[in-house]
């Protein structure tokens, strides 16, 4: 009952005009940037971060924006998967597989009609899984000393290149990297400055939002800049014959029982660490077909529950991912990595305490997140049409407009060239990374999380007297590395033949959802 | 190959991160841990999967052909230059030329190419500045 009264109090703040009106601009955009191929949740939250604060929103409006913005992304990837069989980003491409098929039989319409609704389905008890798992689970943090909450940030690292990492290495150097990126900087304990070779302008450390921004949007641009005129992207002409838009009541009916089922899968994967909604997507995806049709006879040739699983799935896992990032401060994929930035700019340490110390937060932001469900159902079910024309906007256009805002947005918060120059390398370093497939999603984690993990190393061992042992000193601090070290190996010898499974079609595919 | 490479930069990088670690100076003040060792633990994990990637490289990437290496390389420096001006010559105009370079060498017909840059321009002055009221670099012209 606590919890719904909390939830009460969240629509109350959320019901507000202006908040209203940023989860609709948010859910509006959020589906253009998921719909447009090359602009995934992840980046395209990280181009309006800087935006949301040069306009001076507050943390809960700034939130509500951003989250919006994330769900929308999760609707929007499937609009190209059916029409274009490209996936607007990389949760839907599990979509591609019977929407495009269902397109090509002149079923488009139902088919994004049907991935609409599936999404609203899986998007919706997600959030309420959110309700009231993450009030759960600030009961078990609050027993994280320093030395626990070192050993969940480890966990974190460990499993965050995620099940289908095929180099484990990679991830852990990208980690490291990011990691070194937040020494940088005046130490926050002695005061003493560390690696800023004399450069006052390093002085207060690397803005990690400068390193998102360039990590994951400027180096978009460098990728097209490098596949510039290649076959895919000139083929891509969206048919717009989409046929009739509203589905019939059977075919609901018919897809119902695919969608709850698809949707706890997809929960699941969101809330462990390390998969996050492609993984979600994928498993749904996998798991339905076996369970009803094992002998593989409809799906991948536009069987309708085939659209509906997937798209139930990485909704469901985008609304999972939300749970240990809010409950933890500990994110489980790239965009809630992003989600995270956004508090931590804002000064709002997420975690158990921001349940006790700013409940408007929290659930001003769940509240936002059920009224912008609404509003996506609405625009992704009526308004298909709008979405689809949008992605007539060829990406050579597009993409300039992208850097332009990420430079403006940068340039907006610091006013200082230094800033938009540190920009430029982090965008030619993510190039690269992308290129020797080095995630970077832990570099980004790294540079956000560093100092508050080194933070609570120092704690704990100077509560210790300097006793390293206190580390691994309770069963809790016990568990959570064990469970670190099973993550990290785990992946070494599955993640080879899970990634040949998802057939990952674009090869410098390091944006994680 | 390039993974071996990508290793020898890594191991090279650790090793400076390491040095640059040990020469910190303490401050007379100092906790238990002190401000080297997170540093020290970085570079130790930096240090051990380069050596990974020397001796167990992946598979090469492709990668793209000398003309498009050089086609990122113009664009960064289009963007270095852009950075550095801005506070010049103001906002419209950098960026104008900027987006006209961007979106000539993303593949648009040159003539298009100045159209479109000057309205991508003109479109975030107008929803950033006009309406939303963010600051933007202003050159010598006021815009």
């Amino acid at each position: 009952m606590d919890t719904l009264s909390s939830l009460a109090d969240g629509f109350a703040v959320a019901l507000t005009f202006q908040n209203i009106g940023l989860a609709l601009i948010g859910c509006f955009l959020g589906t253009i940037m998921g719909a447009l191929p090359g602009l995934g949740p992840s980046n395209g939250v990280a181009i309006l971060i800087p935006l949301a604060f040069t306009l001076g929103l507050g943390p809960t409006p700034a939130l509500i924006l951003l989250t919006s913005v994330y769900y929308g992304a999760m609707y929007g990837g499937r609009i190209s998967s059916i029409l274009l069989n490209i996936p607007g980003d990389e949760p839907a491409m599990m979509t591609c597989l019977d929407g495009y098929p269902m397109a090509q039989k002149g079923r488009a319409g139902e088919a994004l009609a049907l991935s609409g609704i599936a999404s609203f389905v899986g998007a919706f008890f997600a959030t309420w899984g959110l309700v009231l798992l993450a009030p759960q689970l600030v009961k078990v943090a609050l027993l994280f000393g320093p030395a626990e909450y070192f050993a969940l940030f480890t966990l974190a690292f460990a499993t965050l290149g995620g099940i289908s990492a095929s180099n484990q290495a990679k991830s852990a150097f990208a980690a490291a990297l990011g990691l070194g990126l937040a020494m940088v900087g005046v130490d926050t304990q002695t005061g003493v400055p560390r690696f800023t070779f004399g450069e006052v302008h390093l002085y207060d450390g690397i803005d990690f939002l400068v390193a998102i921004v360039g990590l994951f949007a400027l180096s978009e641009v460098f990728v097209f800049l490098e596949h510039r005129g290649s076959a895919a992207e000139e083929a891509a002409k969206p048919k717009m014959d989409i046929g009739k838009i509203v589905p019939s009541w059977g075919l609901i009916r018919y897809c119902t029982p695919t969608m709850l089922r698809t949707t706890v899968l997809g929960f699941i994967a969101g809330v462990l660490p390390g998969a996050g909604a492609s993984l979600g997507s994928f498993i749904s995806y996998s798991m339905e077909k076996k369970l009803v049709d094992p002998k593989g006879e409809t799906f991948g040739k536009g069987d309708p529950r085939g659209v509906a699983a997937p798209e139930a799935g990485n909704n469901a896992a985008a609304g999972g991912a939300l749970v240990p990032m809010l409950a933890l401060g500990v994110p489980g994929s790239g965009t809630t990595a992003v989600l995270l930035a956004v508090l931590l700019s804002l000064n709002i340490t997420p975690g158990p305490l921001l349940f006790s110390q700013n409940p408007d937060v929290v659930w001003g932001l769940i509240a936002a997140l059920f009224i912008g469900n609404f509003m996506l159902l609405a625009m992704n079910i009526p308004m298909v049409g709008l979405f689809v024309r949008v992605l007539m906007v060829p990406p050579r256009i597009l993409m300039p407009i992208v850097a332009m805002v990420s430079f403006v947005g940068i340039y907006g918060i610091s006013g200082s060239s230094f800033d938009l120059l540190v920009m430029v390398g982090f965008g030619i370093l993510g190039w690269v990374l992308r290129k020797l497939d080095v995630p970077l999603v832990p570099v980004i984690l790294g540079t956000l999380l560093g100092n508050e993990m080194e933070v609570n190393m120092r704690r704990a061992v100077t509560i210790n007297d300097g006793d390293y042992s206190i580390l691994v000193g309770s069963p809790l601090a016990i568990a959570l590395w064990t469970i670190a070290v099973v993550g990290f190996v785990l992946p070494i010898f599955y993640g080879k033949v899970l990634k040949r499974k998802m057939k990952n079609p674009s090869e410098e595919g390091s944006l994680k959802d | 190959m390039s993974d071996r490479i990508f290793g020898g930069i890594g191991l090279l990088i650790a090793l400076i991160f390491a040095w640059q670690a040990t020469i910190i100076q303490e401050s007379f003040l100092s906790d238990a841990v002190g401000p080297k060792t997170f540093p020290l633990i970085i570079a130790a994990v930096l240090g051990i999967s380069s050596l990974y990637f020397l001796f167990k490289p992946d598979p090469e990437p492709t990668w793209p052909t000398l003309g498009r290496f050089a086609e990122i390389f113009f664009a960064a420096l289009v963007m270095i230059a852009y950075a550095e001006l801005l506070p010049e010559v103001g906002f419209l105009i950098a960026t104008a030329v900027a987006s006209t370079y961007l979106t000539w060498r993303l593949g648009t017909g040159p003539l298009q190419s100045v159209i479109v840059g000057i309205a991508t321009s003109v479109g975030i002055y107008v929803v950033f500045k006009l309406i939303l009221g963010l600051s933007l670099a202003s050159g010598p012209l006021g815009f």
